[in-house]
């Protein structure tokens, strides 16, 4: 589908609860962290309720920050269930559709926490934009065994997807332009949680 | 990346990233579906003008898990063999579309000159007596995975020794240039028949003596004496060379606690190596081969994985 809102709309009207924080030239926080913490609680939840508990529940985190955000849902549903959940990193750039127009990457770490046969894979990533990445993802799962269900869940959809992908579970929808850049800010790599837009610079 | 013709092409962020890479490599070979579809697409010629197992059917391996098209050509049966140039050779191929060839071939610096007349990316596994950047690369995967055995982070510190037949070796040019970038000290041991011209240049401390260069050594990497190169006249008799340079079983009891035995393979046991040595659990000589496929899975996707080192 073809966004039929012209670019220049959406600055200011996309997300008229969240606090906006104008002080970084043209970047202005949507989510702030206790926003943050209360999405991701309520995904644990979500998950373990489609689910109808941890079992067989295997977590991957796309890397850089989806690791993260899946490691904090891995400990959120530890806490609501008791039990642990297997949880892991997934790195998709080998399977990128885009690999060999961009200049060499390093592929990060892929851990799978044993097998993901039959196994219900939850796919965490921080931000839903075109889909390509899960593209990807599901790719790389079917080198790596046959889950009996696959579920994405991420912490912000900002729309213009452009491969029919959705989200089963999403913390926030941010309605962007395509020149926005939606950032998401996690404690163990940016020093604090917050998801910010800013102009210019596409992602 | 553009080419891999020598260890002096890769500076530390790349010879870094390279083994970084391998570690996450050797994974694939414990997948259900040993493939990543990295380079689909690309067609690799493999041309061998000398005789190669390991090196050869490694790459090939590498070249296969990473999706790409792998073509072996060996010299033998092929047109070089009814007199046609390795200039021509090369550029009958190379207009087949091919996207990089991996060459070996007897003379130093044939990979070099091949990069010179190709559109394709080239990688040198063995130019002659020059060099061998992929086994110096596999080589210090296997250190490293050693010196964290031992609870101990990179090459800074550490010192190397390289024993034997350094003349007719392209191992040790190799090794020195990349543990040069990656901050290990070389210690070159051999009888002074056996050391290339201009060794006194390479920055590295030579000595004839391996015995007080053991008890120092944390990695001691034994090299074949290459007896098809040789005309005879570099060392009196097998026996005198052994006593003089062989790492034997009371010189295996005289190295370092924490040292390892490295040898590129494939080993001459009782001459430079005794069966106690190659056999030993510090010896790595197994874990360089099981290396070989992740090194060069990670070698071919830094030069393919991206459009940024071909030619359009």
């Amino acid at each position: 589908m073809v966004d039929p809102a012209p670019r220049e709309v959406s600055t200011s009207s996309t997300d008229g609860s969240g606090p906006t924080s104008g002080s970084e030239e043209s970047s202005r926080t949507v989510v702030d962290a206790s926003e943050l913490a209360r999405s991701l609680s309520r995904i644990a939840h979500e998950i373990l309720e489609a689910n109808r508990g941890a079992s067989d529940l295997v977590l991957l985190g796309i890397p850089t920050r989806g690791v993260h955000l899946a490691r904090r849902l891995a400990r959120l549903i530890e806490g609501i269930e008791g039990s642990p959940v297997r949880v892991g990193d997934l790195d998709i750039t080998m399977y990128r559709d885009d690999l060999r127009s961009n200049p060499t990457r390093n592929p990060a770490r892929t851990s799978i926490p044993g097998r993901i046969d039959d196994a219900v894979v939850v796919l965490v990533d921080d931000v839903l934009y075109s889909g390509r990445t899960i593209g990807a993802a599901i790719d790389a799962l079917r080198d790596l065994g046959r889950p009996r269900a696959v579920r994405l869940a991420v912490l912000v959809d900002r729309g213009h997807r452009e491969l029919p992908v959705a989200a089963d579970h999403v913390g926030r929808t941010i309605q962007t332009a395509a020149d926005e850049r939606v950032q998401v800010l996690l404690t163990e790599k940016d020093g604090h949680d917050a998801v910010t837009i800013s102009r210019g610079g596409n992602r | 990346m553009r080419h891999l013709l020598s260890c002096a092409d890769l500076d530390l962020a790349t010879a870094t990233g390279i083994l970084d890479l391998a570690e996450e490599m050797q994974q694939v070979q414990s997948r259900p579906v040993k493939k990543l579809p990295a380079l689909r697409g690309r067609t690799i010629v493999n041309i061998f003008f000398e005789d190669s197992t390991r090196t050869r059917t490694s790459f090939e391996i590498a070249g296969k898990w990473l999706s790409a098209d792998t073509i072996n050509v060996s010299a033998k049966g092929s047109s070089v063999s009814k007199g046609e140039s390795l200039r021509d050779t090369m550029l009958t191929l190379d207009a087949m579309g091919v996207d990089c060839f991996v060459i070996r071939h007897s003379s130093s610096g044939a990979a070099a000159q091949v990069a010179s007349w190709v559109r394709a990316q080239v990688v040198n596994a063995g130019d002659g007596q020059h060099e061998h950047p992929t086994q110096a690369l596999l080589d210090a995967y296997a250190m490293r995975q050693h010196f964290r055995t031992v609870g101990a982070e990179g090459f800074a510190g550490k010192k190397i020794a390289i024993v034997g037949d350094l003349l007719h070796s392209r191992v040790v040019r190799s090794n020195v240039l990349l543990q040069h970038t990656l901050g290990g000290e070389v210690v070159l041991v051999a009888p002074p028949t056996l050391l290339p011209t201009g060794v006194e240049n390479w920055g590295c401390q030579i000595s004839d003596d391996l015995d007080p260069v053991l008890g120092e050594a944390d990695i001691v990497m034994m090299l074949r004496v290459q007896r098809e190169r040789m005309a005879g006249g570099f060392f009196p008799t097998e026996r005198e060379y052994t006593a003089r340079f062989g790492l034997t079983e009371e010189r295996l009891a005289a190295m370092k606690p924490d040292a390892a035995i490295c040898h590129p393979g494939p080993m001459n046991r009782g001459v430079e190596i005794s069966s106690a040595a190659a056999d030993a659990a510090n010896s790595l000589v197994l874990d360089q081969v099981a290396a070989g496929v992740a090194i060069r899975m990670s070698v071919l996707y830094h030069l393919l994985g991206s459009d940024e080192g071909a030619v359009h």
